[in-house]
């Protein structure tokens, strides 16, 4: 048995990478996901609107952060608001008692507005002023179901992770078969290997995504209020950005292995930081820029707005763009980097003669 | 191109098809379609079927349609694998492995080929039929260039380049390099080893003498080209 310690120890250290992994994961992980998981939101973007909106936007303290007081307008206003994002809940003023719209999307923070506004009810009873009466109104959501706030981003996490694994083996597995210098050799273009590995798996993940979202409405009921255009370019960018990312893994790792560790490394922290489950508002500030740089981040945003507030397209133009620019950072990489090892003597000193004959 | 493991053979080989960065020197080679490379370790898609293979590799080429058939059924005729196309790559003896990856790299008509140690670890019936393959490419005007560290296959070579450590220690053709053997050639029929730089062949011993005098009891032979090698190595290593 020692041989076997001893061998298995040499092996280990020989592979820095696992190593690294296996002392440095834990550490970065538990620091990570300490300061993302957190449930307490202490910021509620919140609109005011109707006649009373500047004493009444003046009377809400934190976590209200009232981001816009607009006495000209009404209702309508404050569910555009919402269905945006651009605010969490809206206080429509000028009836009694008066309605506070909440974007049920976001459990948290709807959790949070109110309990403030309970506690609120109770302080000013205590103080002997007349407390505001405000009824909360919950949209999209109205019986705050965990499952409808969950499964559209969990379709996210789950293409996430067969799209992220499956190419992260494609171009690696040419690579140990030793059939990679052949394609080098073949007419190919660099970007043909690297669309050629990515478009099957585009295609099956497409109706992956089309059975998980159409079983995920038939055993939760969730509801599909949105465009299921603006729904399908979104994923589509998502998956380019995810299956990209795994041929992007693919080139720089020596084995399979390697490529494994490091498509968990990619997916595994976006479970917790994406916002998927941990609201990214919520989490300290160091934490909240990784979730930042993470693609289902703004997938879970595109879906959640899509699915259930019928978000348009013109409201998600930021997640839209930072999901583009990675999907052109991510395959670019993957070309460069696969040009980079396969096509090394195309500049320097070596000449192509298409017109050259054979001479046996 | 001939040298034991190591000598840098396919170094040579991936420099000239491209996969290597040069220092220095140049290389010449056709544009990549008129290519055809085996690397010493792969040649085909262990996971896909023999037809399967051929068919990614017609695709790849642009040759499809009548042309395709005509050529893929012709191949499969020649190397005996008309009966096993349905099999996958992995399921096929190593030497099918390597007459169906010959095969592949000869689909596209190729001017160049290059093939790593093709016929490394394949049994003598298959290696024949490998070279029978070979030969016919070049007969129909395909450069063909072999890594090898068989010494007969070297034999084949219009021309031949030996290697050692990276460097080239001999080239022309066989007959150039057994005429440019220096010294004499000996052979001693006896137990014991003769003095001087010697080795086995068959149950005597093959006797080099750099200064043509060869040792008491060996009697002078023509050098063979497995001597011819054997003395160009032994040559390099006395100079370095």
């Amino acid at each position: 048995m020692r041989a076997m310690v001893v061998k298995e120890f040499r092996q280990l250290l020989r592979d820095k990478r696992t190593l690294g992994l296996l002392i440095g994961l834990p550490i970065v992980l538990l620091v990570v996901f300490g300061y993302a998981a957190n449930f307490d939101v202490s910021k509620i973007p919140t609109v005011v609107v109707g006649p009373q909106a500047a004493e009444v936007a003046a009377q809400l303290h934190a976590p209200f952060e009232v981001t816009e007081i607009d006495p000209a307008g009404d209702r309508a206003t404050v569910a555009s608001q919402l269905q945006d994002g651009k605010a969490v809940v809206g206080v429509v003023t000028g009836q009694s008692p008066m309605p506070a719209l909440m974007d049920g999307t976001q459990l948290f923070s709807v959790q949070a507005a109110k309990g403030a506004f309970a506690r609120m009810a109770q302080a000013d009873v205590a103080d002997g002023v007349k407390p505001p009466a405000v009824t909360p109104e919950v949209l999209y959501n109205p019986d705050i179901k965990t499952s409808w706030i969950m499964i559209p981003g969990l379709t996210g996490l789950i293409l996430l992770f067969i799209g992220t694994m499956t190419t992260s083996l494609g171009i690696v597995r040419e690579r140990q078969a030793g059939t990679i210098e052949q394609l080098a050799v073949m007419p190919f273009r660099p970007w043909d290997v690297i669309f050629g590995k990515i478009l099957p798996y585009l295609l099956l993940a497409c109706l992956d995504l089309i059975a998980i979202v159409l079983l995920g409405m038939a055993l939760f009921g969730v509801p599909f209020v949105g465009s299921v255009a603006t729904f399908g370019i979104g994923a589509l960018l998502f998956l380019l950005v995810t299956l990209g990312m795994g041929v992007l893994i693919s080139t720089v790792s020596q084995n399979q292995g390697q490529a494994i560790q490091l498509a968990i490394m990619f997916v595994v922290p976006q479970i917790l930081l994406s916002g998927l489950i941990f609201p990214v508002d919520a989490m300290a500030a160091g934490v909240r820029w990784i979730a930042y740089i993470l693609p289902l981040t703004y997938f879970v945003d595109i879906s959640r707005g899509v699915m259930l507030k019928a978000e348009p397209i013109s409201a998600l133009w930021d997640p839209f763009t930072v999901l583009l620019v990675m999907a052109i950072a991510v395959l670019g990489l993957a070309v460069l980097r696969f040009r980079r090892d396969l096509a090394p003597s195309t500049r320097h000193h070596s000449a192509e003669e298409p017109e050259l004959k054979a001479v046996a | 191109m001939v040298g034991g493991d190591g000598a840098g053979k396919s170094t040579l080989l991936r420099a000239l098809v491209g996969l290597v960065r040069l220092s220095a020197g140049t290389a010449r080679r056709p544009g990549k379609r008129s290519i055809g490379y085996i690397p010493a370790t792969a040649g085909l898609y262990v996971d896909l079927t023999v037809e399967k293979n051929l068919a990614f590799i017609g695709r790849a080429y642009g040759v499809t349609g009548a042309e395709y058939v005509t050529r893929s059924e012709g191949l499969l005729e020649r190397i005996g694998l008309t009966q096993a196309r349905s099999r996958l790559g992995g399921q096929l003896s190593g030497g099918m492995q390597r007459k169906l990856a010959v095969a592949m790299a000869l689909f596209h008509d190729p001017e160049l080929l290059v093939l790593d140690e093709p016929t490394t670890g394949v049994d003598p019936v298959s290696r024949a039929e490998l070279w029978r393959l070979i030969a016919r490419a070049a007969a129909r005007d395909t450069a063909v260039v072999v890594a090898t560290t068989y010494v007969d296959e070297a034999n084949r070579g219009s021309t031949v380049l030996l290697m050692d450590q990276g460097r080239a220690i001999a080239t022309g053709s066989p007959s150039d390099i057994i005429a440019a053997v220096p010294g004499a050639v000996g052979v001693v029929r006896d137990a014991v080893r003769p003095r001087g730089p010697s080795w086995r062949s068959g149950s005597s011993w093959r006797v080099w003498a750099p200064s043509d005098s060869l040792p008491e009891g060996a009697e002078s032979v023509t050098p063979t080209f497995d001597d011819a090698v054997m003395i160009a190595a032994l040559a390099d290593g006395e100079k370095a």
